[in-house]
């Protein structure tokens, strides 16, 4: 398991850069992996998101897109408009959680 | 990032409830994971788009060898005999079904689908010559239904893409 240096801080990652061990993660961390994903910064909206999928991810998986928009209130075009060009990897990146298993 | 977006372009061709799911199912994923979709609908297809239709599309048992009587509860793969499936009512209980086992896995109905989609950036056009066969126009369709091309417009505007055929 490869590791990865994000604010000073020592986290393990998998092959494609996603955390693998959600208690390693803090507010601190998704700042810096969100710049890295081109999210220059987290407004209130973006930390609603993050904060729904940390809140609701059994073994440190994130939610599904369609479970984010109907669990935490916000459009699909909101969701899109938040993490443009890929929200299901990057918000699971960004929350330091696992891609999200389900399909829809 | 230099490299170049991935772009998926769907071409969407049948009018039965299950093959309406592959591109929305597929095209929803592609757009999570931050890759072009487009959606080009032709022949039967159209029904995904048609706002009269979309509400009720179905499935038909008959001639559907994959269908086994399991969706009803009936252990084991035992199958539908064809007879049965030309009866009346046999083809809106396979729908029911079907959308029930679709609510239940929490996949949205087609006309929501497709809503999701063209708020995630999907682009959807409607195949001319299709249009002209069956007497429809623009206002037939659904919200997000951009425009009526043609199978060369389609060429041109799927430069580069990876192309799907449903």
């Amino acid at each position: 398991m490869a590791t990865k240096t994000i604010c000073g801080k020592t986290v393990q990652v998998n092959e494609e850069g996603f955390m693998t061990n959600p208690a390693e993660w803090d507010k601190d961390i998704a700042v810096e992996l969100a710049i890295e994903e081109g999210i220059v910064e987290l407004t209130p909206q973006h930390w609603k998101v993050i904060d729904f999928c940390r809140n609701n991810a059994p073994n440190g998986k994130a939610p599904t897109l369609r479970q984010i928009t109907s669990g935490s209130g916000l459009s699909t075009k909101e969701l899109f408009g938040l993490f443009p060009k890929g929200p299901a990897k990057k918000v699971a990146r960004i929350a330091g959680l696992g891609k999200p298993e389900g399909c829809v | 990032m230099t490299e170049e977006t991935r772009k998926i372009a769907f071409i969407c061709s049948k009018g039965n409830l299950d093959m309406a799911y592959p591109a929305l199912i597929m095209g929803w994923a592609a757009l999570g994971n931050g890759i072009d979709v487009t959606i080009f609908f032709t022949f039967w297809g159209m029904d995904m788009i048609n706002k009269h239709r979309v509400d009720h599309l179905q499935i038909p048992p008959v001639a559907n060898s994959s269908m086994k009587m399991n969706l009803m509860g009936v252990p084991g793969y035992v199958g539908i005999p064809q007879i049965m499936g030309v009866l009346p009512g046999m083809t809106p209980f396979a729908t029911h079904l079907m959308n029930n086992k679709m609510k239940e896995l929490g996949v949205p109905p087609v006309r929501e689908y497709l809503e999701m989609l063209c708020d995630a950036g999907a682009h959807m056009y409607a195949c001319k010559m299709s249009v002209d066969m069956m007497g429809l126009s623009m206002d037939d369709f659904v919200p997000g239904v951009e425009a009526i091309v043609t199978a060369a417009d389609f060429m041109d505007m799927t430069e580069g893409a990876q192309i799907i055929f449903i």
